[in-house]
């Protein structure tokens, strides 16, 4: 029966209505469009990018294909250090690398997890191409001087017979032409190429692969890699660096986030970090602590404040809504200063209490450089964000409401408990939210005025970002942060609701 | 309809017009990256203004150089260098190198040969660092101690920053572990050259924080330079680590009643690198203003203006006068001999290595 109502036009009625839903839908979004891709390309995907880094690892694998590769038979949680293939295939990634330049960068990024390898890549870069592997060019030039002739490597290796006997030195090849032809421009075709390439091709007629022209390589003493490495240094030779090589050689990696958790990987799977080491959850916990502590503050202080701006008369309550907002348009920087001059043991506040004589001159209050300070300053600072919902919520309470209550026989604090309280229950849920949000992720503040207990985990963010330069560490602890304010936002809807937050009237 | 196209082609010409000059003026300038206040003034007088009455470029000056190396990763991942010379430390420099960001520097090659016609190579000799490093000044991380406040006996050794008994009250330290691991072990009886080795333990770095330990409730920890000179000139701290060129200007330009303790101070470099990335057009001029301004008198004019000392030894006998106080500034750098009777070397490649484990140790002892 319902199928029967037709529109104007001929169509069903149902079809009729949701095609013109669906274009007023489509219309709304054209007109939202413009904002959505802009903050889609300036905010959602650079902080996805961002996010992104906790778990990307890639480095490795690019950096030393081979050797992860090579380090998959070797087992990390024997105290053995890897076998000569493994020596072999690090020889190549690293000829390899040190053109690119990528070694340093690998080596900064393992030294996050490991002590010491930063300097290890950055020497073994230095000495790789010193190693004694130049005999190998020799024998296999001294055995037919095709093996010297560029031109005559360039077609053995475009000829896929060859390519499939020769799999070691064709890859070691491939990647040596294209690093040629990337690094300095020069032609494969034209240039001899490197003894690493000679060192594979060695290692593929030691294996017994027919060669285009046969070489008789049983002679030849092989140069140990091994032993070449560990000349090196002796921390090649410590299965410690191995581990973490292996431990870290996947592409994505949980590391950044066991790591902000106290955590680390070991060769056993998670285990704790060593107690010295541990800071990250204690941070957490304190900047939680200290955020509510904070909010609570600027609660207690910002109440009266709220209540008096909308119960005075309205050109009192300007004035005083200029001075809510005076700080409101300073500088952040100088009112963190200002608190320095006052706050500091040879500050106004001590010397006013020395005169007056509350305290001792030799015994001065400690107010700044540690938690007291960052909760004074940080009070001040986000008090506003408090006030201003309280106040407009307030001003929508009918003062005739509390009249009644009293004219009822309400004494004034029953009537403001029962009466008053409650409607400004949604402007206290505004304010605890901004001032809470924004606490918990201050930075500036803190490391002014917080010293060395008065910090946040926001600091340890921003030092991983500009110093340390461990971006996937800043990038897991981010995250964490989001994730912690998401759910206790999550946990204020279950147990409040967010319907019940207003900003204003 | 004649209007609209003489209208659009007024703006075509127009637009044509000012890209040219956007061009052109490109062209003529450049982006140096320093760190502002009184650094960056002193290489606006030594370097800046006369390299641009030599050429006609025009110098920018970009006051990001403690987070360049952030900056510079992200510059270069969005792949956009906008900086054409940068003002490092020689840590800093180490890692950029490390990452590729900075360009590798062949110092005979690209840069003057000293006045007495040394070579570059020799002229820096060991403050080479790093091959992408150009090296500018020798500044130090040395102890200041208020006058007033430290009674009859005034300091002379650093190891009054731990003797809480004879000079009571705060101290100010840097917030990290480099100079103040070093400076508890010696001042625990590791012998200078061992400091390294020892650091290098477990042990080692349980001693040196046992040590600092005895001081850390007297300790007020500085993130900025100009920290402690202000906690100095306030009476907060009676002596307190910084940059010997901040304690020069709170001393001589401010009056102040603070001293100089150069015992063990501690020699770090600063200079220049070069980011990887640039257009040819842009390196050349880069690499021209780096000829110009590392070249023995330049070096020497920076002296003029800040205590720090020339990285050249060319340069060291042409240092002169404060160019506003008119005071020999010899004596004040950290170089002369008087001041450098005990000196302290930075092991960078060791930091290197040692930094990200130290600093976790260390922030996790500091929260404690």
């Amino acid at each position: 029966m319902s199928d029967s109502v037709i529109a104007a036009d001929g169509r069903p009625l149902k079809a009729s209505l949701n095609r013109a839903l669906r274009r007023q839908k489509l219309r709304a979004l054209a007109l939202i469009a413009p904002l959505l891709i802009f903050i889609l390309v300036s905010f959602v995907m650079p902080i996805a990018d961002m996010l992104f880094r906790s778990v990307e690892n890639e480095i490795v694998e690019n950096t030393l294909p081979r050797t992860v590769t090579a380090l998959e038979g070797w087992d990390s949680s024997s105290d053995q250090v890897p076998g000569e293939e493994v020596f072999e295939a690090l020889y190549t990634d690293l000829a390899i690398a040190v053109e690119y330049k990528s070694h340093t960068r690998l080596g900064s990024r393992l030294n996050y997890e490991a002590t010491g390898i930063s300097s290890l890549f950055r020497k073994s870069g230095r000495r790789v191409k010193k190693f004694d592997t130049d005999i190998y060019a020799e024998v296999f030039a001294a055995a037919d001087p095709a093996y010297a002739d560029p031109g005559q490597w360039a077609a053995w290796m475009s000829d896929d017979t060859v390519r499939a006997q020769l799999p070691v030195t064709t890859s070691a090849y491939d990647d040596w032409a294209q690093m040629i032809i990337d690094t300095d421009g020069d032609i494969p075709a034209e240039e001899t190429p490197w003894n690493f390439v000679y060192t594979a091709l060695f290692q593929d007629a030691a294996a017994g692969a027919s060669l285009p022209i046969a070489v008789d390589v049983s002679t030849v003493e092989p140069v140990s890699l091994r032993a070449e490495f560990g000349d090196l240094d002796d921390k090649w030779l410590d299965p410690e660096v191995w581990q973490t090589i292996k431990i870290y050689s996947p592409k994505f990696t949980n590391g950044y986030f066991l790591n902000s958790v106290d955590l680390m990987k070991g060769p056993e799977g998670v285990e704790s970090r060593p107690e010295n080491q541990q800071i990250y959850i204690k941070l957490f916990v304190r900047t939680l602590i200290m955020s509510l502590s904070i909010m609570g503050m600027c609660v207690l202080l910002g109440y009266p404040i709220a209540w008096l701006l909308a119960n005075l008369k309205a050109r009192t309550a300007n004035l005083l809504m200029i001075l809510v907002l005076l700080p409101f348009w300073t500088s952040l920087l100088v009112r963190t200063s200002a608190w320095k001059v006052l706050l500091q043991q040879q500050g106004v506040i001590n010397d006013t209490l020395v005169w007056i004589g509350i305290v001792a001159d030799d015994n001065r209050l400690e107010l700044i450089n540690n938690q007291t300070g960052t909760i004074i300053a940080m009070t001040h600072i986000l008090l506003p964000f408090m006030i201003l919902p309280l106040y407009s919520v307030m001003k929508t309470i009918p003062p005739s409401y509390l009249r009644a209550a009293k004219s009822l026989g309400a004494t004034d604090w029953t009537a403001f408990w029962r009466v008053y309280f409650p409607q400004s229950v949604p402007g206290i849920g505004a304010g605890c939210i901004l001032v809470f949000i924004l606490s918990i992720g201050y930075y500036i503040t803190p490391e002014l005025v917080g010293g060395t207990k008065g910090v946040f985990i926001s600091n340890r963010i921003a030092y991983h970002i500009s110093s340390s330069l461990n971006w996937g560490l800043a990038a897991a602890l981010g995250t964490i942060l989001l994730a912690i304010v998401m759910a206790l936002y999550w946990a204020y809807d279950k147990i409040v609701g967010i319907d019940n937050v207003k900003l204003g009237g | 309809m004649k209007v609209t196209m003489k209208l659009m082609a007024t703006s075509c010409l127009t637009l044509t017009a000012a890209m040219a000059q956007a061009d052109g003026h490109m062209a003529n300038e450049m982006t140096i990256v320093s760190w502002g206040g009184a650094y960056s003034a002193s290489q606006q007088g030594a370097y800046h203004d006369p390299y641009t009455e030599k050429t006609g470029v025009t110098i920018i000056n970009d006051e990001s150089s403690a987070e360049a190396v952030a900056k510079l990763r992200a510059m270069n991942e969005a792949g956009n260098v906008t900086w054409d010379v940068v003002d490092v430390v020689a840590s800093d420099a180490i890692r950029l190198c490390d990452e590729g960001l900075a360009m590798e520097i062949d110092p005979d090659e690209m840069l003057a040969d000293g006045h007495d016609g040394s070579k570059a190579s020799e002229d820096f000799g060991d403050l080479l660092v790093s091959d992408c490093f150009i090296p500018q000044i020798v500044y130090s991380t040395t102890v200041g101690y208020r006058t007033d406040l430290v009674g009859d006996t005034p300091p002379t050794e650093i190891c009054a920053l731990f003797d809480t008994e004879t000079y009571p009250g705060k101290r100010s330290l840097e917030k990290r572990p480099i100079n103040n691991m070093e400076w508890a072990l010696l001042c625990d009886g590791v012998a200078k050259d061992d400091v390294y080795d020892v650091l290098e333990t477990e042990e080692g770095q349980a001693q040196a924080f046992a040590k600092l330990d005895t001081i850390k409730d007297d300790t007020i920890w500085w993130s900025a330079g100009a920290d402690t000179p202000q906690l100095l000139a306030d009476g907060e701290v009676i002596m307190g680590s910084t940059y010997n060129g901040r304690l020069f200007a709170l001393i001589e330009e401010e009056k102040q009643p603070v001293a100089m303790l150069w015992d063990a101070q501690v020699f770090d470099l600063d200079g220049w690198i070069i980011p990887t990335g640039l257009s040819d057009e842009r390196k050349a001029r880069a690499l021209d203003y780096i000829m110009f301004a590392t070249d023995t008198q330049r070096l020497a004019d920076q002296a003029k203006y800040i205590s720090y000392g020339p990285a050249r030894k060319s340069s060291a006998p042409l240092v002169g006068k404060h160019a506003t106080l008119g005071i020999d500034m010899a004596p004040h750098m950290p170089t002369d001999p008087e001041n450098a009777k005990n000196t302290f070397l930075y092991n960078y490649s060791w930091w290197a290595d040692y930094r990200d484990d130290l600093d976790a140790k260390f922030q996790a002892w500091l929260s404690k």
